[in-house]
């Protein structure tokens, strides 16, 4: 199909969507109403279950299953990464090298990487109180490693994210969630049901499993991100392809 | 107007469509689909919304206070955690075909090789 025919086609399937999408728009209920059926059950269930954060208690109580299968969609798609952005032939690994950064940048990276860690670790800890939990928790811990590269370079980087490691870590968690699930079964209730003691509501310890899966999908996903982030890092600083390095290296010769 | 945050949400997703459609980069047609799916935040939130609703975290407001919906939020957190996990499978697919096609144009890549 050519370019212009293709736009067409485009334009009309644009048209027909918005027409239609709009005419549903009309009929929705009107926005910013009070009937949020849904919305009112979730409430009362998560202080039934003594959540304080109910958005918590809808992702790992009342719908904790299929946060199972999102983390497994995180899972998957780590693991296509990792597959995909492997060394392949035609392609070799050079040492990167150290790199300057300026001094300003240094110290406030070295100042502000502990204090990502820890509030990292802290959403993670609290999912079940206040907004947050392993998913948000995860990323920022994994971000507050990853200023060591900002602040200081990729081989101090290098020293503290061992890659192996992490995707052990990545598998730990997901198998942590599964086998949380399965307690509820061997507790003689459903999987992933919500079996400890729920605690005194608004403390850490309340919510019963929620803050045990929060740690479990925290744990995932910080090494889920290190795993990610150290495969394009490696794309980008480590593996060259012999074939362009050669044709690099002749044009310099040629200009030279 | 009680109708234009969806209608907001049903333009950002044509955009984003547009975008991914007429694309001559696959980079960029990556980030159009980013933006394809960031409609549907603006969608379920726009749904989750009540007026004069506080977020639905009770550590510090009373139960029985209103808040918005937090089944709506929920899924927008699987949404979010979706998109960027499978934004990065994408792009790890875009990273080998500039190695084994040499071009990143969707256009240009309509040869088969074996």
């Amino acid at each position: 199909m050519t370019r212009r025919a293709r736009l067409w086609v485009l334009t009309a399937g644009l048209l027909g969507t918005a027409a239609l999408f709009a005419a549903a728009c009309l009929r929705m209920p009107p926005f910013g109403g009070t009937w949020h059926p849904y919305g009112d059950r979730a409430v009362q269930a998560a202080l039934l279950q003594r959540t304080a954060n109910t958005v918590s208690s809808v992702n790992f109580d009342q719908r904790a299953f299929d946060t199972l299968g999102e983390e497994s969609i995180l899972f998957a798609a780590v693991l296509g990464t990792v597959v995909l952005l492997r060394r392949t032939s035609g392609e070799r690994r050079v040492t990167p090298q150290p790199a300057s950064v300026p001094p300003a940048v240094r110290r406030y990276a070295i100042a502000v990487l502990p204090l990502a860690l820890l509030i990292g670790l802290y959403v993670v800890a609290h999912g079940q109180l206040s907004p947050g939990g392993g998913f948000q928790g995860g990323v920022v811990v994994a971000t507050a490693l990853h200023l060591l590269y900002v602040g200081v370079d990729y081989r101090a980087l290098e020293r503290v994210r061992p890659v192996g490691l992490y995707e052990l870590a990545d598998g730990v968690g997901e198998g942590a969630y599964v086998v949380l699930g399965a307690a509820g079964l061997l507790a003689g209730s459903a999987y992933l049901a919500n079996i400890l003691p729920l605690g005194t509501f608004n403390t850490l310890s309340s919510g019963g499993t929620v803050p045990l899966l929060n740690a479990a999908v925290g744990m995932e996903v910080a090494s889920a991100v290190v795993v990610l982030l150290a495969r394009f890092l490696a794309q980008a600083l480590e593996i060259v392809d012999e074939k362009e390095e050669g044709r690099e290296r002749g044009e310099r010769r040629k200009r030279e | 107007m009680t109708v234009l945050p969806y209608l907001v949400a049903g333009w950002i997703f044509l955009a984003g469509v547009h975008g991914l459609a007429t694309s001559r980069h696959l980079v960029h047609a990556v980030g159009c689909l980013a933006v394809t799916q960031s409609a549907t935040y603006v969608l379920l939130l726009a749904v989750g919304y009540r007026r004069g609703g506080t977020a639905p975290v009770f550590s510090d407001t009373p139960p029985g206070t209103p808040v918005v919906d937090p089944v709506v939020q929920a899924l927008a957190l699987t949404d979010v955690v979706v998109g960027a996990t499978v934004t990065a499978l994408l792009l790890a697919l875009v990273v080998q075909t500039r190695k084994r096609h040499g071009t990143v144009d969707p256009d240009e890549l309509s040869g088969l090789k074996g």
